[in-house]
């Protein structure tokens, strides 16, 4: 009898970049629901043309650089990169913001650097700072929840919106829009309104953060966790992003509740939960040792805070994951694990 | 004690030299390609920068000014970083001839760190006291160091990535410092 004895590896992983992308997305659906049920049509349109953009950037830089086409656009990375930066883009935001956002992620963030693997900044993130610094004005016009607003945002009319720039009559963006809790807390706090009292004075808190925003936050949450489950992500990095934010907040919660929010409600509040499981995680941008990834979520839910309570915008979860993107190669250079065998050097 | 620590946040973070205030790009760019050679030179200029600073207002506040001639200010502070510069050289001559060998002819030129001079010449426009001027020096250089070594980190994983040829080298190294720069934005309006 004949044995054939192939080479190795004898046992291995079925994971592709396909699959893990694929996970991510299925994550996401949830709080996509959530999202549109709050908020209407505006997250799906922004994340059309953000998918259709992205695509239509990888395949230019792809043809351009010469790399297999297909390979690459079919690996669903470039999705993900487009749906997350909508999420952090304004349900009626005009369509060409989308469009330079996308683009920006792909061509600049992602594929200057070499394509999918080499980006040392989060695609996503590197977009949505360049929108939000190049047009602050267009991005931080949020709609409130329909359950408080009168007008019931139907497809067409936020087709015209997102493309025409047409609002049903009467009706002008602006007094559409609404601030967010984040935003508000921030500019009563200036004009010294504490927070009991904006709260009260205010109908879109909830029980944690603002109506809408927080189930959105348990959706994102419990996607997060089934990513975690799946051994798509670590626990490290959401764990120590939201773990470090509960803290810092905590500590100043309790040393003055009237000029700081509670813990709960930054956890809740703004992109936290969707910073923390899927942003934050991205395996290329983050850091990749154990003890690496603990402090770069540290470093996230600090640099949140801080930016969100003393900085000059409404969340910092942008800001602050980008800044520890370039400050991940320096942590994993510090937190090499000893080889097993070798002393620590 | 507030005063300084904002003097710090500020020109660590918020107003860091490098990235907000784009000074000192030189060496930022020059001897940024290895981690180890990046901690060398930030620890001479922030030995340099912080002495510089201190020894620019002294000479300021006690030769220029009561002799009157506060016009002869930017070539005398010139000539004090160039002797500070000097003996910082001396120095790591002797203690580490390897890092002297490493820095080569940048050491030299931190003479030329227009963040060093910058920082002389903002300390007399702000009308810092002694102390606030060291402290100045000294944060201005803390991040200066931080930037350059996150950022020597950054060139070296990027170097090891499929950087398309017409971006390999300085122009993606100044693309990424752009980005660096826009996440910095972040701490506008810290203060």
């Amino acid at each position: 009898m004949k044995l054939n004895t192939p080479a190795s590896p004898h046992v291995h992983g079925d994971t592709t970049v396909r699959k893990m992308m694929l996970r991510v997305l299925l994550a996401l659906i949830p709080a996509i629901i959530a999202y549109s049920w709050f908020f209407g049509w505006g997250l799906l349109i922004n994340a059309t043309i953000a998918v259709v953009t992205a695509l239509g950037c990888e395949y230019l830089m792809l043809k351009l650089r010469e790399r297999p086409v297909n390979f690459f656009l079919t690996d669903g990375s470039v999705v993900v990169t487009a749906v997350l930066l909508a999420f952090c883009i304004p349900p009626l935001a005009p369509w060409w913001l989308t469009v330079l956002g996308a683009a920006f992620a792909v061509i600049v963030a992602k594929h200057l650097y070499g394509g999918l693997g080499y980006n040392p900044f989060n695609p996503a993130m590197a977009g949505y700072v360049v929108l939000l610094i190049s047009f602050p004005r267009d991005m931080s016009i949020w709609l409130p929840p329909f359950i408080l607003s009168e007008l019931d945002f139907s497809l067409p009319a936020t087709l015209n919106a997102v493309f025409l720039g047409v609002f049903p009559t009467g009706y002008t963006l602006d007094a559409l829009s609404a601030a967010t809790p984040l935003d508000l807390i921030k500019t009563q706090l200036s004009i010294d309104v504490t927070i009991a009292e904006t709260k009260s004075a205010h109908a879109i808190f909830g029980d944690f953060g603002g109506i809408g925003w927080e189930w959105i936050g348990n959706w994102i949450f419990l996607g997060g966790v089934w990513l975690i489950y799946k051994k798509v992500i670590s626990w490290h990095i959401p764990a120590a992003v939201l773990g470090s934010l509960f803290t810092v907040a905590l500590i100043f919660y309790l040393k003055d509740a009237d000029h700081y929010a509670s813990p709960m409600f930054h956890v809740f509040s703004g992109a936290a939960m969707l910073g923390a499981f899927f942003i934050a995680t991205d395996p290329v941008s983050a850091a990749t040792t154990p003890m690496g990834r603990i402090v770069y979520g540290i470093g996230i839910g600090i640099l949140t805070y801080v930016i969100r309570v003393w900085g000059g915008y409404p969340d910092g979860i942008g800001f602050a994951v980008l800044l520890m993107n370039l400050a991940a190669p320096t942590i994993d250079y510090y937190t090499q694990p000893r080889v097993y065998g070798h002393k620590r050097s | 004690m507030k005063e300084y620590f904002l003097i710090l946040l500020s020109t660590v973070l918020v107003n860091n030299f490098v990235l907000v205030q784009f000074l000192g790009l030189c060496p930022f760019m020059g001897v940024s390609r290895k981690l180890e050679t990046a901690a060398g030179m930030a620890l001479a200029t922030t030995f340099v920068l912080t002495l510089s600073s201190a020894c620019s207002y002294l000479v300021n506040a006690y030769i220029l000014e009561p002799l009157d001639i506060v016009y002869l200010r930017t070539i005398t502070f010139i000539l004090v970083i160039a002797v500070v510069v000097q003996l910082t050289e001396m120095f790591v001559h002797k203690t580490s001839p390897i890092l002297y060998r490493v820095l080569g002819i940048f050491l030299p030129l931190i003479t030329t760190n227009c963040a060093v001079l910058g920082v002389a010449l903002l300390n007399i426009r702000h009308d810092h006291s002694f102390m606030q001027s060291l402290i100045y020096g000294f944060g201005a250089s803390v991040g200066f160091s931080l930037v350059l070594i996150l950022f020597a980190a950054m060139r070296e994983r990027i170097m090891a990535g499929d950087v398309p040829e017409t971006f390999k080298g300085p122009a993606i190294a100044l693309v990424t410092a752009g980005l660096m720069s826009l996440a910095f934005m972040g701490f506008s309006g810290l203060d």
